[in-house]
């Protein structure tokens, strides 16, 4: 905490900002300012307490990834001693890696709060996703499993960890962002969002994705883990993993990644930035085995985390804009 | 680890700014070099706008791509409402809002503007001082921004002329004075060639002031809360009726502004009724007293009734409750003001059903003169007189940005249709 002299004049940069030298009791309570995450949290918190009291039924997006990781710890800080107002949605690529759902089961037990988990699997069974192979990233098809248990259980509102750093079309998307019947994203038509005034209106069958860390960075959610001691999977952590390159990334070997002809695998010391589908996430070489080396390696890292760690993200420069205006998260 | 050393993760304080000006001035550049120099810009990012750039068969790396956006907008040349870039120094982090200019220009600035500590108005050094630098201005003041600097761009193209600066720099200040802006900080700068942006440059060696870097890190953003008058309005009740906690009734919200204490006397709004602060709770253990913006759970001695919507407040200083209000609209729908329709008006936790009683007048923004007006179209600001349904626990906007801003909401469509900020009562 700083402390300001009492004596002390506030000094004016040169030219023109005037400072008013303020009462010394005013100048005690400025001291104790907030620093950049505590504003960060506290806007979270405004945003998730805002979601409770006017959505009839909302519900949180809850992967075991850290974004959400640092959803969850927000919304305990939101709304303890009470309950959640609300479930935790999972929506399952089936692709996950066994860890992180592993993390996931877990952790939800800590909380003792309400996990609803949906299936790809299931809408691929019933046909209503339908792949070119079995390997194939399954991320683009989150889309209809999300809407589908958004229909079946009628959420008019679901909290996710999506953060504007993240990639260009986030940058231009409402913290609240309103969907409409297909749960569409119209980047011309969206709600002006002014001060921390949150219209939370919607029709029957709309709803709106929120996102309460929209003004977040990668370093700032890794700052956040640190200061809370959260928990995360370890699969962000430096491991040594069996790898293979392809293009300018980093594949990891599994039942779903084979070498291509030509291609050789490897085994390198490697962690992941995010944790998504594992046919298409690619880990990253590092040595950073704990939050601290991870924040310092953020801090200094030199390639955006989508561009780093999402194969499917590099298809199109335009791919998110158009997965986003087909339901995506 | 000395790349440790120097991150310091907590008391990095949080400046949102925002720039005003069109592709023309040379904004898209401003933030490309801020970003730039600052070393804010990935590699992956950088090798995609080189590549564009060579592509477009430009000679070096057009940094205004970097605020590119949306397919959409690369497909019509056009962009789309509000971005928001982040940057961070080893001094603050930065968020900007990066507002597009043309006709949509009042709606999309003043909606970057509700949430900004510093507003930067760009002018070309050719062109001097347009009316959309005085529009931005009056912008600016409306909304409140608590500092704002003029960024007087292109200098490489008025051969870094001082006096070309200082007759801009003097056209600016005689216009503010009609304005209520104080705090204004006048810089020369070329964004293309990155002078007085981040590096000084070697050209400008008469500008003594600020590099807009060192301002951005420097300039004291601690007063622009109001730490005066303490307003919590209550976002959620929580009750958890469990075995341990029978009859635990928390009122969670954040402090708007001011500052709180254990034992501190509170009035509760709009009922009037008062008690006392019996704790004050967070998930991370009961603390003593809490200051604006925290997020906190307040307990009260006496079991009085209090619900979303209702606002606690220290009873010595009080805000105005009253269901007629006057205040200055800013129209954002396409759909005009119809005054024989009632609205939804969206006040910190409340909201009302309210009705436009009368339209005193509409600003002419590059005027600023008054003319008489029926309705309100999208991009006008006017002063109106509004009535709502049921009392409202209002500041001047002037006084206190939390208590005196609310939007207002179709009802039928559900769109957010105007932005209002409350006058002053009249004398």
């Amino acid at each position: 905490m700083e402390i300001l002299n009492e004596m002390e004049e506030s000094v004016s940069p040169d030219p023109g900002f005037l400072t008013k030298t303020e009462p010394v009791a005013i100048k005690r309570r400025i001291a104790r300012h907030l620093g950049h995450l505590d504003a960060l949290e506290s806007e979270a918190i405004h945003i998730m307490r805002e979601v409770a009291a006017e959505c009839a039924n909302p519900a949180l997006l809850f992967s075991g990834g850290k974004d959400s990781i640092v959803l969850l710890r927000l919304a305990e800080k939101a709304f303890r001693p009470g309950r959640f107002p609300f479930p935790l949605l999972h929506i399952d690529t089936g692709h996950n890696f066994p860890e992180v759902i592993e993390f996931r089961d877990r952790r939800v037990k800590q909380l003792g709060e309400r996990l609803i988990v949906r299936s790809m699997e299931d809408s691929i069974r019933q046909g209503r996703v339908v792949l070119r192979s079995e390997n194939q990233s399954r991320n683009p098809f989150q889309s209809v499993t999300l809407l589908d248990a958004i229909a079946e259980f009628r959420f008019d509102a679901c909290i996710g960890g999506a953060r504007r750093d993240e990639e260009k079309a986030r940058a231009k998307e409402r913290i609240f962002s309103f969907r409409d019947e297909f749960g569409q994203w119209d980047p011309k038509n969206q709600r002006p969002e002014l001060w921390d005034i949150y219209n939370t209106r919607v029709h029957p069958g709309e709803n709106i994705r929120v996102f309460p860390i929209s003004n977040w960075t990668e370093l700032d959610v890794w700052e956040y883990i640190a200061r809370e001691e959260l928990e995360v999977p370890h699969i962000y952590f430096a491991h040594t993993r069996d790898v293979i390159r392809r293009g300018t990334g980093l594949l990891p070997l599994s039942h779903l990644v084979q070498p291509l002809e030509g291609e050789k695998v490897e085994n390198l010391m490697v962690r992941f930035r995010t944790v998504g589908d594992m046919s298409c996430t690619c880990p990253v070489e590092s040595s950073a085995v704990s939050v601290v080396e991870i924040i310092a390696e953020t801090a200094i890292t030199r390639i955006t985390e989508r561009g780093a760690t999402r194969m499917d993200d590099q298809t199109s420069d335009a791919s998110m804009e158009r997965r986003k205006k087909e339901g995506y998260f | 680890m000395s790349a440790i050393d120097s991150i310091s993760f907590d008391h990095t304080e949080l400046l949102r700014f925002i720039t005003a000006g069109s592709v023309d001035d040379g904004k898209s550049t401003l933030i490309g070099r801020l970003l730039h120099d600052s070393k804010s810009i990935f590699e992956d990012q950088l090798s995609a706008i080189t590549h564009t750039s060579r592509r477009r068969g430009m000679e070096s790396v057009d940094l205004s791509l970097l605020t590119d956006g949306l397919q959409a907008e690369r497909e019509q040349g056009i962009t789309i409402d509000v971005a928001y870039r982040y940057f961070a120094t080893p001094k603050r982090k930065f968020i900007i809002a990066d507002t597009p200019g043309h006709e949509q220009y009042t709606r999309n600035m003043v909606t970057g503007a509700s949430t900004a500590n510093l507003a930067i108005i760009l002018i070309d050094a050719r062109k001097g001082l347009l009316t959309q630098s005085r529009r931005h201005a009056y912008l600016a003041s409306l909304v409140g921004i608590p500092h704002l600097v003029v960024a007087v761009n292109k200098m490489d193209l008025v051969s870094y002329s001082r006096d070309v600066f200082e007759r801009i720099c003097k056209d600016f200040s005689t216009f503010a004075k009609g304005l209520k802006l104080n705090n204004i900080a006048y810089i020369p700068m070329s964004a293309l060639n990155g002078d007085m942006v981040v590096e000084r440059g070697d050209k400008l060696d008469w500008y003594e002031g600020m590099t807009l870097m060192d301002l951005l890190e420097s300039v004291p953003i601690d007063h622009d809360i109001n730490l005066e008058d303490f307003r919590f309005p209550v976002q959620w009740v929580c009750r958890p009726q469990t075995e341990e906690l029978p009859d635990f009734r928390g009122y969670m919200g954040r402090i708007e502004s001011g500052f709180i204490s254990v034992g501190d006397a509170v009035k509760i709004l709009p009922s009037g009724l008062t008690s006392r602060i019996k704790e004050i709770v967070t998930y991370d253990g009961v603390v003593d007293d809490a200051v604006a913006p925290q997020s906190v759970t307040l307990t009260i001695e006496d079991h009085v009734d209090i619900s979303r919507g209702d606002m606690l407040v220290k009873p010595v200083e009080v805000p105005v409750v009253a269901n007629e209000f006057d205040a200055m609209l800013c129209w954002l729908s396409e759909q005009s003001l119809d005054p024989r329709r009632k609205y939804l008006i969206k006040h910190t936790t409340r909201t009302v059903k309210a009705l436009v009683s009368r339209i005193d007048y509409r600003v002419d923004i590059n005027t600023l003169n008054h003319e008489a007006a029926d309705t309100l179209k999208m991009n006008d600001i006017g002063r109106v007189s509004l009535k709502v349904h049921q009392p409202l626990a209002w500041d001047p906007y002037q006084r206190n940005h939390a208590t005196g801003s609310f939007i207002v909401i179709d009802e039928v469509n559900n769109n957010t249709v105007a932005a209002g900020m409350i006058c002053p009562v009249k004398d």
